[in-house]
């Protein structure tokens, strides 16, 4: 989503602001019925159904998370393993060097805690955090859709996207205002 | 059916009625973004700052003479630098509890609480890991034997060591409840960003919120983050103590060496940690004018959890104590006697039954679990209790070696007390630091419990 490069559309997107969750989910289905595939949908606070609305279906973190806490517990294991067993053979009251049952509490710790620094660097990874400008920053009133306002967006680089028709499209779903955002 | 039979049960709500989101927003915003401190507020930062230094001085003054300065001799090695990691730590898990597991368990009372809660987590891990680390006596020196890292000496840690499951234990809990708390914040630091009118706050907790802006895409990914790091959570928390417990339990001491060790620790943990919560909620509560979103419908849960989690605990004592006696051994039945009748501490042993089986009785009465000022009182009791359990397990245990002629008692110090009293200092200078800079309540997450937020779909079940 490189928005700057984007000079090809003379402004960024057509927003509508909503007053309700219930008027952002609806038109948001409606957006996505009609066919329009650059939206996104702003809220204050998770709506379920939003994100499959706009046609957005979440399956990447999981995996990422699933591989992470793999790999944390394979390192995990592999450390005590090439420790104790062969860089550093030591006889601790005549336990064998592959100790495997001592193993398992620091390789269920090293499971965790690399699925967890997964999920939270996956997530920020994917969202394309931190990230210091969007252009949606530019709508007047975009300051409330971390309080108590719902925003929709259409981008003009949308292939469906007509000045007129869309602006006329959104206004008809109810928004309270429709507003051109630069880029 | 049942609700013919049985007329709901008048239960308060978790947000009082009459808040849009537009008053939950503006009032949970101002209580950071203001001038107005509560008065109250500085003499308890005043008072845990003092306690603060207190702990750089006995902090300073350990470093530069050694661990000599402390009680702790042979026969008893381990004395309140283990107790207090214990008691710390314990505190802790009932903030992951509350974050995790009840987030699992869709239990909404949990959203007013959960962030302050994990901020708490957060301290007494911190106040929890001074210990272990200071108690080494020259902490740079005694790295290469607790973390596994390539040294000039090519040695290595002994993972089969329960001293070393601790080490990954605890810095994995400290780690991953920082990483919940703050990826937490981050829709809520976004909502300081747009609040603000100081320019530099705007722009710092712009910084902080890394450009979130809202979007439904974010929102999914997040909520999973969000689920799966729950998710891991659990377990985690359940292990830490369970780690701790076998500190003990993995030895070959009367009074450590008992398979209950590990259920019953966890169950002291939550006991001891639902009780500092309501230790910290009830006051800040009233300071910051936080009725309407800690409602009594979240004292009376969290005084039922500490009730139920209390119980086990006693049941965890009456365990140890059949074990003792069912197990026929000389020094198991003498540890036990020792402790419960005869010997010198026994009187902390009472008072342990008294503050964790005792007092907390009361909670079974709905007066009393509704009544602030008990609610308080009982909690007070509990972190006593809880500190006073440690005590009996560690002291009782070690000071009546197996030879008499090791018999030795044990002797606090002065420094001893002053780093006890130094890291409740340096907690509550962190606690209430947290609440007045950054949100102690979830805003996103409570606006979720709005009427005004649900969404139709959602009501009739269908857009999952």
């Amino acid at each position: 989503m490189a928005h700057h490069a984007d000079a090809t559309t003379p402004f960024y997107a057509l927003m509508a602001e909503f007053d309700s969750a219930d008027a952002l989910l609806s038109a948001a289905t409606a957006v996505g019925k009609a066919g329009f595939t650059k939206t996104d949908a702003y809220s204050p606070f998770p709506i379920h159904g939003l994100a499959e609305a706009i046609g957005f279906h979440e399956k990447k973190v999981a995996p990422i998370v699933l591989a992470g806490g793999v790999l944390g517990m394979l390192g995990g294991y592999g450390l005590e393993y090439w420790t104790q067993v062969i860089a550093y053979p030591m006889n601790i009251g005549g336990r064998p060097y592959h100790s495997w049952v001592s193993f398992i509490p620091p390789a269920f710790e090293t499971t965790i805690l690399f699925g967890a620094f997964s999920a939270v660097i996956g997530m920020l990874a994917l969202n394309g955090l931190p990230q210091p400008y969007h252009p949606v920053f530019n709508h007047e009133r975009f300051s409330r859709a971390s309080q108590d306002s719902f925003f929709l967006a259409i981008e003009a680089a949308d292939p469906k996207f007509d000045p007129i028709g869309t602006r006329q499209f959104l206004a008809g779903l109810g928004a309270r205002e429709v507003v051109e955002v630069a880029h | 059916m049942s609700a013919a039979q049985h007329p709901p049960r008048e239960v308060d709500a978790v947000i009082a009625p009459g808040h849009t989101p537009r008053s939950l927003v503006d009032k949970l915003t101002s209580i950071v973004l203001t001038k107005n401190t509560p008065l109250a507020w500085f003499p308890i930062v005043g008072i845990a700052f003092m306690l603060l230094m207190g702990l750089i001085v006995a902090l300073t003054y350990l470093l530069a003479k050694g661990i000599g300065i402390w009680g702790n001799n042979v026969p008893v090695g381990w004395a309140f630098d283990i107790i207090n990691f214990v008691w710390w730590i314990g505190i802790g898990h009932a903030g992951t509890l509350i974050s995790a597991i009840l987030l699992l368990f869709k239990q909404d009372w949990r959203t007013s609480i959960n962030r302050f809660a994990e901020a708490m987590t957060l301290f007494a891990v911190a106040c929890a890991a001074l210990f272990p680390l200071v108690h080494t006596g020259r902490p740079w020196l005694a790295i290469y034997w607790l973390f596994p890292y390539p040294n000039t000496m090519t040695l290595w840690p002994n993972f089969r060591s329960p001293l070393i499951w601790d080490v990954f234990a605890v810095s994995t809990y400290g780690t991953v409840s920082l990483l919940f708390w703050s990826i937490g914040l981050i829709p809520d630091l976004a909502t300081f960003r747009d609040k603000a009118q100081h320019p530099f706050l705007k722009r710092l907790f712009g910084m902080l919120a890394m450009g979130w802006r809202g979007s439904a895409r974010h929102w999914a990914r997040y909520e999973k983050a969000y689920l799966l790091l729950a998710g891991l959570s659990t377990p985690l928390v359940l292990s830490v103590h369970t780690v701790v417990s076998f500190d003990f339990a993995v030895s070959v001491l009367p009074g450590w060496h008992a398979t209950i060790f590990p259920p019953y620790f966890v169950a002291g943990a939550i006991y001891a940690g639902f009780a500092m919560v309501l230790t910290l909620a009830i006051p800040i509560r009233v300071m910051f004018k936080l009725q309407d979103f800690i409602t009594m419908r979240h004292i009376e849960n969290m005084a039922k959890v500490t009730l139920v989690t209390g119980l086990v605990v006693v049941y965890g004592y009456l365990c140890e104590a059949f074990f003792g006696w069912y197990s026929s051994n000389e020094y198991e039945r003498f540890m036990l006697k020792n402790r419960i009748y005869f010997g010198p501490y026994a009187w902390s042993y009472w008072i342990l039954l008294l503050c964790n089986f005792l007092v907390p009785q009361l909670l079974w009465m709905k007066k009393m679990r509704r009544n602030i000022a008990v609610v308080f009182t009982v909690c007070m009791f509990v972190n006593v209790g809880m500190w006073l359990e440690r005590f009996v397990i560690i002291v009782t245990s070690l000071h009546r070696d197996f030879l008499p002629s090791s018999w030795e008692m044990y002797y606090p110090t002065v420094w001893d007390f002053m780093t006890l009293a130094g890291t409740i200092g340096l907690f509550t200078t962190l606690m209430f630091l947290f609440v007045r800079v950054l949100p102690m309540i979830a805003i996103f997450e409570m606006q979720t419990l709005l009427p005004q937020s649900r969404t139709k779909a959602k009501e009739e079940g269908g857009a999952h």
